[in-house]
């Protein structure tokens, strides 16, 4: 099995943050950002929002972007899938440019996928007509730049699939 | 019980300058506001987002009073929210919430629990520093320039009267009398550019 080198750190998801101008992160805690919550707790530029069901991230986050703010949505797969309804309302409806940070839960590049999360993710995103990129490590980081890009672009959602395999948010 | 349409009357007097989100009153609101380009009026983008909406807008422009005119089967939908809002502590958010007890627009049934539910007490210990109740339009009267007075994040709940539609959707009139998209345009060039 050749394994990728490298992991994708938390300090690489703050850096493309600060540089696409995001003032406001508002998300839902999962399991594997924990370390990515102690660095923006300490990153002044940055106000975090805790929400307690997803779908409210998708609302929040339109109401902060018609006030002129840049949010990014940071939530799990399970998350985004609760979260239809609030997506297709007030952000795909209302041409919210947002980038949705989801983890991949579930995802696997090796062997065989044992959990339904990642079953569906990708058909969910197909579904709903989403752009995505998937980030791996901190050599596809570039990928989050270019999810703003198209975001602001289309005035659409983008959505930035952070595979769970690799990724240093435990520390 | 209250009049929606006669609350609002009232409300507008003390308006100010504050940005209004009408929710479930935009049929009335429209008619009555005097600054359109301030309104929100969204209808229903997605049931039980309204909450979260207005405090986004709210944390976005912390100088601007922002006015939410929630009802009880959003908050039902989305309690969660409440803690949120309550944590964030948007001293310029002012949150309405008109229960009617019922699902008016699909035809009235009742939201669940519907005549026990103190939202003022859910509301209060989710966190906001201040809620009140009001199930007449005398003591909302006499109490709501002191309520837009204060800072916020405030709650208030408010016993209207159902306004039941039973009338098929495809065949109610309209009440929006801009789009979706000109609507937040407008806001926006009423606000100007965020200042950070």
């Amino acid at each position: 099995m050749t394994q990728q080198e490298g992991g994708f750190s938390p300090e690489t998801v703050l850096e493309h943050l600060k540089k696409n101008g995001v003032s406001h992160v508002v998300w839902l805690p999962d399991s594997e950002t924990n370390f990515l919550y102690m660095l923006m707790q300490e990153e002044p530029t940055l106000d975090l929002i805790t929400v307690s069901r997803e779908g409210q991230a998708f609302s929040t986050a339109a109401g902060l972007s018609v006030g002129g703010a840049k949010p990014v949505i940071l939530i799990q797969n399970t998350g985004l899938m609760e979260s239809g309804d609030s997506l297709r309302g007030w952000v795909m409806g209302m041409n919210i440019p947002v980038v949705l940070m989801v983890g991949y839960r579930g995802w696997t590049r090796h062997g065989v996928n044992t959990d339904t999360a990642a079953t569906y993710t990708e058909h969910f995103l197909h579904a709903f007509g989403i752009k995505y990129y998937l980030v791996e490590s901190d050599a596809d980081a570039d990928r989050i730049s270019l999810a703003f890009q198209d975001a602001e672009k289309s005035k659409q959602p983008v959505a930035v699939l952070v595979g769970d395999e690799f990724h240093g948010f435990n520390r | 019980m209250i009049q929606t349409a006669e609350m609002l009357e009232v409300f507008q007097q003390y308006r100010g300058d504050a940005v209004v989100i009408p929710g479930r009153g935009g049929r009335h609101w429209v008619k009555i506001s005097n600054q359109p380009d301030r309104d929100v009026p969204l209808g229903d983008p997605a049931m039980g987002g309204h909450a979260s909406f207005a405090l986004g807008l709210a944390l976005s422009r912390p100088n601007q009073k922002i006015v939410l005119f929630d009802s009880e089967g959003d908050v039902l939908m989305n309690m969660g929210a409440l803690p949120t809002i309550a944590e964030k502590n948007p001293k310029n958010f002012y949150h309405f919430m008109l229960n009617n007890g019922v699902y008016a627009t699909t035809g009235g049934q009742p939201v669940p629990n519907a005549e026990n539910i103190a939202y003022d007490v859910i509301a209060q210990g989710s966190g906001y520093p201040a809620t009140y109740s009001f199930d007449n339009l005398e003591d909302f009267t006499n109490n709501i320039q002191g309520i837009l007075s204060r800072p916020g994040p405030v709650f208030v709940a408010l016993k209207v009267v159902p306004e039941v539609e039973n009338v098929p959707i495809g065949q109610r009139a309209r009440w929006q009398i801009k789009t979706r998209d000109k609507t937040i345009l407008d806001l926006q060039n009423a606000l100007g550019p965020r200042v950070v």
